[in-house]
C-alpha cells in the first residue's frame, strides 16, 4: 500500500483522504450530510462502473440494487429487530447475490439496447410490486429508517446531528475506502482485464479463450452486491425510504453520475457523484425545474464532452504537458 | 362469462393496441432507419396527451361545436411536425453512428427535457378534457355490453395510418428510401440520396405518430406525466415482441399488448404491467429478434 505514495496519484489520494476525515470539523451539519450520502453513493457508483465502464453494459434499472438495499436494511430493522449494521451489510450482499445472478443469467446473454432495456424492465417490475404492496412497502410516502448499531454499539441515545456527523460518518467513510479498495483490486487483477477486453473486442476475446457469458455474469453479482450495500448505507443514512428509490429516473441518475465524472477511469464515476449530489442539492434550492437543467448537462456531455470531468481534465493536461514538452 | 364482456375485453383491447400501435410505429421506423431506440417515445406520447387536452378545450371555449372535437386532437398530434425538426436538428444529428450508449443517453436527456417542458407549461396535476367528450359519439351495444363509439373511431384512424404507412412504405419511392436505408444506409448514400434529411424526416414522422396517439386516448384517459416510463416500457415490449424495425411488427406486437393488457385487467389488475414484462422476458428467452424481426440483431 505504501506504494502508493511513491507517485503523484498517490499523494493525491492521501490528501483526499485527509480532508475527508476532517471534513465534519470545520463543514456545516448539512454539509457533512450531503457527504455521508456521497460515501453510500460511491459504493452504488463502484458497482454501476464495473458494469458500465469496465464491461461497457450500461443498465437503465441498476436503482434495483440500491432499492433492494435499502429496503432490506429496513425490513430487517422494523420488522426483525436486526439492528446490526454489518449484519444488514453481510444480508443484502446475499440478497443482492442471489437476485443478481437469477438476474444476470438472463441479462447479460444480451448487449446495448437490450440489456439497458431489460435492467429498466426488471427494475420497473420491482417498482410497480412496491407500489402495489403499498401496505407493507409504504409505496412512494415510504418507510421509516431507523438507526443501525454500528459495530455493536447502540448509538440510538445520541442526537441525530451528533450521530450522522460523528460516528456514523467515519463509519461510513470507513466501508466507502474498504470498498474502493476491494474494488479497485478486482478491476485490476486478471479478471478486471478479461472484462475490458471484452468491452473492447468480444469477439476477439472469445478467440483468446476467455468465457463472454461468465464474465459478465460475475461482473453483474458484483455490482449488484455493490449496489445494494451503498443502499444498505443509504436507507440508513437519510432514514427514509420508498418507491422513488427504484424508479428509473433514479437509475438515470447514477448513470448521469457515471457520465459527468467520466466513466471510463476508476475514480471519475466517484468525482461525478459527489459533483453531482452538490449541484442537485443547488439546483434543487433554486428551481423546482431540475430535470429540464440536468437534461440539458447531461446532452451537453454526450456530445461536448463525453469523457466526463475526467476526460475534460486529461485533456488539459495532456495540453500543458504538450506544450511543456515543446518548449 | 358472458359473451358481452368477452366482446368488450376484446375490443378494448383493440382500442389499446391502436394508440400503442401510434406509439411503436415511430420506434419501429427510428430504429430501422436510424438504428437508434427512442428512450423518450413515452414523453412525447404524454407530450400529444397534453396538447390534445389544451387543443380541445381552446377549440370549446371559442364556442365551437363539442361534436367535431375530435378534428382539435388531430391538429394536436400533427403539431409536432414543427418539434421533431427542432428537437433532430438540435441534438440528436450529434450522436448519429456513436456509441449506441450515449444515443441512448441523448435520448434520455430529452426524455428529461420534455418531461419538464410538460411541468412547466401544464403544471404536476392531470389535465383532460370535459368528461362527457368520451360518450359523445354514442355507445354501441355489443352483445350485451356498452362499448363507446369513439373507441371505434380511434381503433379505424390507426388501421388508417397503418394501411396508408403500409402503402408509402411498400408502393412509394420515399417508402422504398426508407426501406433501402434500414437494410444499408452507406449504399443509399452512394447513391445519391441525403441520408440527413431522410433522418429528419424519418424522426418527425415517428414523433407525430406518437403524439398523435397521445391525443387520441385523451378523451378516455386524463393526462397524467408519469406515464411516461411505463409507456415508454410498453413500446419496447411491442418491438421486442414484434421484431426491431418491423412494421408488420409493430401491429402484431401492440395487437399482442393490448389484448394481453385488457384480459390482465379484467381479471387480476395488479398484474397488469408485470404480464407485459413476462413475455418480454419470455419473448426475448425463446425468439429473441421476434416475430418478425430478422436473425443478429
Amino acid at each position: 500500500m505504501f506504494r502508493l505514495l511513491r507517485n503523484s496519484k498517490g499523494w493525491l489520494l492521501a490528501v483526499v483522504l485527509l480532508i475527508l476525515l476532517v471534513f465534519p470539523r470545520f463543514a456545516s451539519g448539512y454539509h457533512t450530510y450531503l457527504m455521508l450520502t456521497f460515501f453510500a453513493y460511491a459504493i452504488i457508483l463502484l458497482g454501476l462502473n464495473l458494469l458500465l465502464g469496465y464491461t461497457g453494459l450500461l443498465s437503465f434499472g441498476y436503482a434495483l440494487y440500491v432499492g433492494i438495499g435499502a429496503y432490506t436494511a429496513t425490513f430487517l430493522m422494523s420488522k426483525f429487530s436486526i439492528m446490526s449494521m454489518e449484519v444488514i451489510i453481510v444480508i443484502s450482499i446475499m440478497i443482492s447475490a442471489i437476485l443478481g445472478s437469477l438476474m444476470g443469467i438472463l441479462c447479460v446473454r444480451y448487449v446495448k439496447i437490450y440489456f439497458a432495456m431489460l435492467t429498466l424492465a426488471f427494475s420497473s417490475l420491482f417498482h410497480s410490486l412496491i407500489l402495489k404492496t403499498y401496505r407493507i412497502s409504504g409505496a412512494d410516502e415510504g418507510l421509516h429508517v431507523l438507526r443501525p448499531y454500528l459495530l455493536g454499539f447502540n448509538q440510538t441515545e445520541i442526537p441525530k446531528m451528533e450521530f450522522l456527523a460523528g460516528s456514523f460518518y467515519y463509519y461510513n467513510l470507513a466501508v466507502a475506502v474498504i470498498a474502493t479498495f476491494i474494488m479497485w483490486r478486482i478491476v485490476s487483477s486478471h479478471f478486471g482485464l478479461c472484462l475490458k477486453s471484452i468491452r473492447e473486442n468480444p469477439e476477439k476475446a472469445k478467440y483468446l479463450g476467455i468465457n463472454i457469458i461468465k464474465c459478465r455474469e460475475y461482473a453483474f453479482i458484483l455490482s449488484s452486491v455493490y449496489g445494494a450495500v451503498g443502499g444498505a448505507l443509504l436507507a440508513s443514512i437519510t432514514g427514509h425510504v420508498d418507491s422513488s428509490v427504484v424508479y428509473w429516473t433514479h437509475s438515470g441518475s447514477l448513470v448521469f453520475m457515471a457520465l459527468l465524472g467520466g466513466f471510463q477511469s476508476f475514480f471519475g464515476p466517484l468525482i461525478g457523484a459527489v459533483v453531482y449530489i452538490y449541484l442537485q442539492d443547488t439546483v434543487m434550492s433554486i428551481t423546482q425545474y431540475w430535470r429540464i437543467i440536468f437534461g440539458i448537462i447531461l446532452a451537453f456531455i454526450v456530445i461536448v464532452a463525453p469523457g466526463g470531468l475526467i476526460g475534460v481534465m486529461e485533456y488539459f493536461m495532456k495540453r500543458f504537458r504538450d506544450i511543456k514538452g515543446a518548449n | 362469462m358472458e359473451l358481452g364482456i368477452v366482446v368488450a375485453m376484446v375490443l378494448s383491447g383493440i382500442f389499446n393496441a391502436s394508440w400503442l400501435f401510434l406509439l411503436s410505429a415511430g420506434l419501429q421506423i427510428l430504429f430501422g432507419v436510424q438504428k437508434v431506440f427512442n428512450i423518450a417515445c413515452g414523453t412525447i406520447f404524454v407530450l400529444g396527451a397534453y396538447l390534445g387536452v389544451t387543443f380541445v378545450n381552446i377549440f370549446l371555449s371559442g364556442g365551437l361545436p363539442k361534436s367535431l372535437f375530435i378534428i382539435p386532437l388531430i391538429c394536436a398530434g400533427l403539431s409536432s411536425v414543427l418539434i421533431g425538426p427542432l428537437i433532430e436538428r438540435g441534438l440528436l444529428r450529434f450522436v448519429y453512428g456513436r456509441d449506441v450508449h450515449f444515443q441512448l443517453l441523448i435520448f434520455f436527456a430529452l426524455s428529461l427535457i420534455i418531461e419538464d417542458i410538460i411541468r412547466m407549461v401544464w403544471g404536476v396535476s392531470p389535465r383532460s378534457t370535459p368528461a362527457d367528450l368520451y360518450g359523445l359519439y354514442g355507445q354501441i351495444d355489443l352483445l350485451g355490453s356498452l362499448v363507446p363509439v369513439y373507441n371505434f373511431v380511434v381503433i379505424l384512424i390507426s388501421l388508417m395510418i397503418a394501411a396508408a404507412t403500409g402503402y408509402i412504405l411498400i408502393r412509394t419511392r420515399f417508402g422504398k428510401i426508407i426501406r433501402a436505408q434500414a437494410d444499408n444506409s452507406e449504399m443509399v448514400e452512394a447513391l445519391g440520396i441525403n441520408t440527413k434529411r431522410m433522418g429528419l424526416k424519418v424522426f418527425t414522422f415517428g414523433t407525430v405518430l406518437g403524439t398523435l396517439g397521445g391525443a387520441l386516448i385523451i378523451p378516455s384517459t386524463a393526462a397524467i406525466a408519469d406515464m411516461g416510463a411505463e409507456l415508454l416500457v410498453l413500446g419496447f415490449a411491442i418491438i421486442v415482441i414484434g421484431g426491431l424495425g418491423s412494421m408488420r411488427g409493430a401491429l402484431v406486437g401492440a395487437l399482442i399488448v393490448g389484448i394481453l393488457r385488457s384480459i390482465t385487467i379484467m381479471f387480476y389488475p395488479e398484474l397488469e404491467l408485470f404480464i407485459v414484462y413476462l413475455i418480454v422476458i419470455v419473448s426475448l428467452v425463446y425468439k429473441p429478434e421476434g416475430i418478425f424481426g430478422k436473425k443478429g440483431f
